[in-house]
């Protein structure tokens, strides 16, 4: 690969222009790459970076499309550069290659995407109902599937980077968690097993799914093929008139008293906590708890751990790259290790002399 | 590695990092005006040809064969020539109400909020997006999320009533096997069955019809039979958009069809009496 001294070229030479810079400017730089035979955008900028461009910034990671890291935009188009092969392009084209344009720079080809992991955050977790003891639930396989689809993300971005929502109009960005967690919040509320059934007022009321307008680019340029329009916002969408605007569901609701049955089906799921099955262990024993917790010295005083650093907005920093320091924060305090010693934990052995 | 220079990092106070500075508002190569452009092309057309059709009052019925066309289905003012007024005579004949005026607004609604005409006028219309990673026109953008287009949550009301619309267009297919003999059949009645054929599998590959079915449940094991359902729709729904477009044009050709037979520009082709 970008041997300058082998006897014999196969490739052709072609033009490339690429985004150089950083958050203070940069441009399109033009480059003159060899490239052969079966290759992807991606080899070309490795060739680059291997030749003419040792600086080159550019993420990438596994070269198979499974990983999601070397999202750009070629010739305009959100896709993986690994993924793009450069037999799709004519032999005199030139080759355009830039940032994705919805995150702010870090450098050349590489993009802050930590808005993205913010939205990951903030989007509620899958809750199965609380006293399921693993293997209790077999998932049918017609219930797998729905939600598989959603699964295959490989959170390359591509979709958050194309919706205009966000892309042309950054002041949507509060307001706005984009398709990939629209995908998220589908997986979730149509998992069988989910307690949750906020997940539509959700998903309106604080993902922003109103601001989608179903104009699809989103499913054009997922590289996993995933209908993210068609499985996944306009069924949650149509959740959500469910709730808000039909008048059968209305009707049958009142009739078939479904509401009601579903909350009643909730309560029951959810009753148990805090009474017969949050002691540890699995015993129903009624004396276990008071045994298990004789060794407990609850008001022991031990050290508070030093909080872990943060940055502006209170939270954790999501990379080193937007973080003052080397290295991501321990989330149980800069003091802390592993294994603790014996003195700052509040359990003592029933025996032991404090 | 990570070493920078002038500007703080992100997260410190004051700084909010920045977008690539690409100056070409887009650098997409291939035609992405091409769809948009058709887009309008197409339906800017066959809005005209309905409209003049919904108002020339006249050419819709074919009394030998007792064809009528979608557009005055069912024809319900009292403009209405008595023969074709399946369901009754109930406005009044001013030229501005549409012969099928209990009909005509549902099936505007229907196809107005319809998720893939959403797409398509969004798109090519309202540019926003004109085409992927193409500069929306607007300078504000809010969605749906506001009146009125908050309004494109009606989708489902009219998908209930272009499903009772369908029954009344098959209804009128199956009047149209008719000649003054009795029982007749011609190229008229194929091509109004065609068109009936084509309103229903749009009509039921519509999202919302696919969300009532069965995509609103959370089992599917435990509803097979709404499964089986959701699957059916699930598999026109993939081709919603192309029938849209079809039904379009068989509507149009249906429309035409009739409308020459009725002012004996043809006769039509005959295949029993």
């Amino acid at each position: 690969m970008g041997n300058q001294d082998a006897p014999v070229k196969t490739g052709t030479t072609r033009h490339f222009r690429i985004w150089r810079g950083d958050e203070s400017g940069g441009e399109l730089v033009d480059y003159q790459v060899e490239v052969n035979e079966g290759e992807v955008v991606l080899d070309v900028i490795h060739r680059l970076q291997a030749t003419q461009a040792p600086d080159l910034a550019c993420r990438w990671n596994c070269k198979a499309g499974k990983c999601g890291s070397c999202s750009m935009e070629i010739n305009g188009m959100p896709r993986l550069g690994c993924m793009t092969r450069m037999s799709t392009f004519d032999d005199n084209e030139t080759v355009t290659i830039t940032p994705l344009r919805t995150f702010p720079i870090i450098r050349d080809l590489v993009t802050d995407v930590s808005f993205n992991y913010e939205k990951a955050r903030e989007t509620p977790a899958f809750a199965p109902p609380p006293d399921l003891a693993p293997g209790e639930y077999r998932m049918q396989q017609v219930d797998v599937e729905r939600s598989q689809e959603f699964r295959k993300c490989i959170e390359c971005f591509l979709c958050q980077n194309t919706c205009h929502v966000i892309r042309d109009h950054e002041e949507n960005k509060p307001a706005f968690s984009g398709p990939r967690f629209f995908i998220r919040a589908a997986e979730l509320d149509m998992h069988p097993l989910d307690t949750r059934n906020d997940r539509k007022e959700y998903a309106q009321a604080s993902q922003g799914l109103g601001y989608c307008n179903i104009t699809k680019c989103c499913t054009e340029v997922c590289p996993e093929g995933i209908k993210i329009t068609d499985n996944a916002i306009i069924p949650m969408k149509e959740r959500v008139v469910d709730r808000r605007y039909d008048p059968l569901v209305w009707l049958g609701s009142k009739i078939f008293r479904r509401g009601q049955r579903e909350a009643e089906q909730t309560a029951r799921e959810s009753a148990p906590v805090g009474t017969a099955h949050s002691h540890a262990g699995a015993s129903h024993e009624p004396g276990a708890e008071a045994e298990a917790e004789r060794g407990v010295h609850w008001g022991r005083q031990v050290p508070q751990p030093q909080a872990p650093a943060v940055d502006s907005r209170g939270r954790l920093p999501i990379s080193e790259f937007t973080f003052d320091r080397p290295a991501a924060p321990s989330p149980f305090g800069e003091d802390v290790t592993f294994p603790m010693p014996p003195k700052d934990l509040n359990y003592a052995h029933p025996e032991q002399k404090d | 590695m990570t070493t920078r220079t002038a500007p703080p990092p992100a997260g410190l106070p004051g700084s909010v990092r920045q977008r690539a500075a690409i100056a070409a508002r887009t650098l997409r190569t291939d035609r992405w005006w091409f769809a948009p452009l058709i887009t309008v092309i197409g339906l800017v057309a066959w809005v005209t040809y309905a409209t003049v059709r919904v108002f020339m009052h006249d050419r819709y019925w074919v009394g030998d064969y007792h064809y009528l066309t979608p557009f005055y289905s069912p024809c319900v003012t009292e403009r209405c020539l008595p023969e074709a007024a399946h369901f009754g005579r109930v406005l009044p004949g001013w030229w501005i109400i549409p012969d099928a005026a209990l009909t005509l607004p549902f099936l505007l609604l229907f196809r107005l909020t319809c998720y893939y005409y959403r797409k398509a006028y969004y798109r090519s219309f309202w540019l926003s997006p004109p085409a992927c990673a193409v500069p929306d026109a607007h300078k504000r953008y809010t969605g749906e999320t506001r009146f009125p287009l908050l309004g494109q949550n009606l989708h489902r009301y009219a998908f209930y009533a272009a499903a009772i619309i369908s029954a009344i267009n098959t209804w009128d297919a199956i009047l149209a096997f008719h000649s003054p003999e009795g029982f007749g059949f011609g190229l008229g009645n194929v091509i109004l069955v065609g068109n009936v054929l084509m309103l229903w599998a749009y009509t039921l590959s519509c999202h919302s019809c696919r969300h009532v079915t069965g995509g609103r449940l959370k089992h599917f094991s435990r509803h097979p039979v709404r499964y089986r359902l959701w699957t059916f729709v699930s598999k026109l729904n993939v081709r919603h958009m192309q029938l849209a477009w079809i039904t379009l044009g068989t509507l149009a050709l249906t429309d035409f069809y009739i409308m020459a037979v009725a002012s004996g520009w043809i006769s039509d082709l005959r295949f029993i009496n």
